[in-house]
């Protein structure tokens, strides 16, 4: 037998570590979903700098709407924290061992790159604040003058967006006292899932896409700037499979993932089998296998496959689903995370 | 620190001692008594351990901290934390395998600081000065000559979960 009988009783340390929650699984997908956009985003920019119309790219519409979604998420995060006065310390300097540090940095550049990529649309997509600042136009058309200049901000969202996607997995990674995130694989897991959600919010977009011409109003243009059609058509329906067929291999990548990660967990330590056992079989097990695996990534598969081949009719079903999976997937491992622990060895 | 787990009786003059010197909040611990039973009856084991922050010589919960407020002091390598400077992102504490830092009603993160303002000034922490079986030492593990090496020496000990690779520098004698 084996009892181990403690005196300490600190709020939200004991029983089990409870510091985090809800704040941060709305961040980590918030961030995952926009780093997603922001790597869609950028692909797109770096064809449309090689002659490609960008009118007939959906994710050239929606840099506001990450815009905004980031901070949605940000106010998740300084909502989190316990000392949230002092929130601006973060950018007095750079921590090169915390992933936390890098990524505070890799958010300020990501705010720069939407802002610069919204740019390029802005005055058409807001016609009231285009009319007002007309050096938003000169900047957009400044832009636009040069292929090179949007090579860069392609570049920039693609470096930036997978910076964005890999480091909160690497950051939940380097803590060796949260066993079951103690793997490496967590950071291209959620960098995956965020492309898979990215993919998933433009197919939406691409649905609510406004067909029509950009009001004129002050908030009627503010609210339809997220997502407005570029040009006089909306982009062509061949757009929306090549996202359905990057959404499946996006999918397909993250089942590949979850998988190592559930293997990784299995043949490590006696503290990370007993952390995969909290997903796989514990008290988590119907989030993980139910919500994450069947619902977020199976059922869209299936769907979507039937869809590009036409036996079922389009619909936005797999592209919630797999939305609802992404955010399953943060609050699981955040949770489920939270009550993993190094296992005491109890046979000496 | 050095602590001698066969003369620990568990009384929690620690403990007090602690809350009372660092004006610990109500309701949260710097310190506590662990204790563990091993083996079949009637062949049974026990050990009584006074735990707090072990300021490891690889902390984790330095590494992580955004903002450099979890830090390693140059003198004695104590792990503290600067209130002013932490955001209260809670890294530290979930990065710490001993469960050793709490959030202060305040705001900022806190733990067991070895009772940094006494020692500085050559006393010993609040913890070690009041147990009533002297079985705390406190000392500088640097020294050759000084107490909590010859124990190192001459006895077996252990330290809190060595696998996790923080080197901790709390050691329990056994």
């Amino acid at each position: 037998m084996f009892e181990i009988s403690t005196t300490r009783h600190n709020p939200l340390i004991d029983p089990s570590l409870a510091v985090w929650s809800w704040e941060i699984p709305v961040y980590l997908f918030a961030g995952g979903l926009v780093a997603g956009m922001m790597i869609l985003g950028g692909l797109a920019l770096l064809r449309a700098a090689r002659g490609d119309d960008p009118k007939t790219y959906f994710s050239m519409q929606t840099p506001l709407l990450a815009f905004v979604l980031i901070n949605l998420g940000m106010g998740a995060l300084l909502l989190d924290l316990a000392h949230k006065l002092y929130v601006w310390r973060v950018f007095l300097t750079f921590q090169p061992d915390s992933p936390m540090s890098w990524g505070s940095w890799v958010l300020i550049a990501v705010y720069g790159a939407l802002l610069a990529s919204a740019l390029i649309r802005l005055p058409q997509a807001w016609p009231w604040l285009g009319e007002r600042v007309p050096l938003l136009q000169r900047l957009s058309d400044w832009l636009l003058a040069s292929a090179a200049r949007i090579k860069v901000l392609g570049w920039a969202n693609i470096v930036l967006g997978v910076g964005l996607g890999i480091y909160t997995g690497i950051l939940l990674n380097t803590m060796v006292a949260r066993p079951l995130w103690n793997s490496a694989i967590l950071g291209p897991l959620f960098l995956v899932s965020g492309l898979s959600a990215g993919a998933a919010a433009m197919h939406l977009v691409s649905v609510f896409l406004p067909r029509r011409p950009a009001p004129r109003g002050m908030i009627g243009g503010a609210i339809s700037a997220l997502c407005q059609q570029l040009g006089a058509e909306p982009p062509e329906r061949r757009t929306v499979d090549a996202l359905i067929r990057a959404d499946l291999a996006f999918l397909v990548a993250e089942l590949v993932l979850l998988g190592l990660l559930i293997i990784n967990l299995q043949t490590s330590s006696a503290s990370h089998i007993a952390a995969a056992a909290l997903i796989v079989s514990g008290p988590y097990a119907w989030a993980f296998w139910g919500v994450i695996v069947a619902l977020g990534i199976l059922v869209p598969l299936a769907l979507q496959g039937l869809e590009l081949g036409h036996r079922i009719p389009h619909t936005v079903v797999p592209a919630l689903l797999v939305l609802v999976g992404g955010f399953a997937l943060r609050w699981v491992m955040v949770n489920a995370g939270q009550a993993s622990h190094i296992v005491h060895a109890a046979g000496l | 620190m050095v602590i001698d787990t066969r003369k620990c009786v568990g009384c929690m003059d620690c403990v007090v001692a602690c809350q009372t010197e660092n004006d610990v909040p109500h309701g949260f611990c710097r310190d506590w008594i662990t204790t563990e039973v091993r083996g079949e009856f009637p062949h049974l084991s026990l050990e009584i351990r006074s735990e707090r922050c072990n300021h490891c010589d690889n902390p984790p919960c330095v590494s992580c901290c955004p903002t450099g407020a979890s830090h390693v002091e140059p003198v004695g390598k104590v792990v503290l934390v600067t209130a002013n400077k932490c955001i209260g992102c809670k890294a530290c504490i979930a990065a710490c395998p001993y469960d050793a830092r709490y959030v202060h009603p305040d705001g900022y993160v806190d733990k067991c600081t070895f009772c940094h303002h006494r020692t500085k000034d050559g006393l010993d922490p609040a913890c070690v000065s009041v147990c009533p079986t002297h079985c705390m030492y406190f000392g500088d593990l640097d020294d050759p000559k000084s107490k909590v090496n010859e124990l190192l020496r001459t006895r077996k000990f252990h330290t809190l979960l060595p696998e996790a690779g923080t080197r901790p520098r709390v050691y329990y004698l056994t």
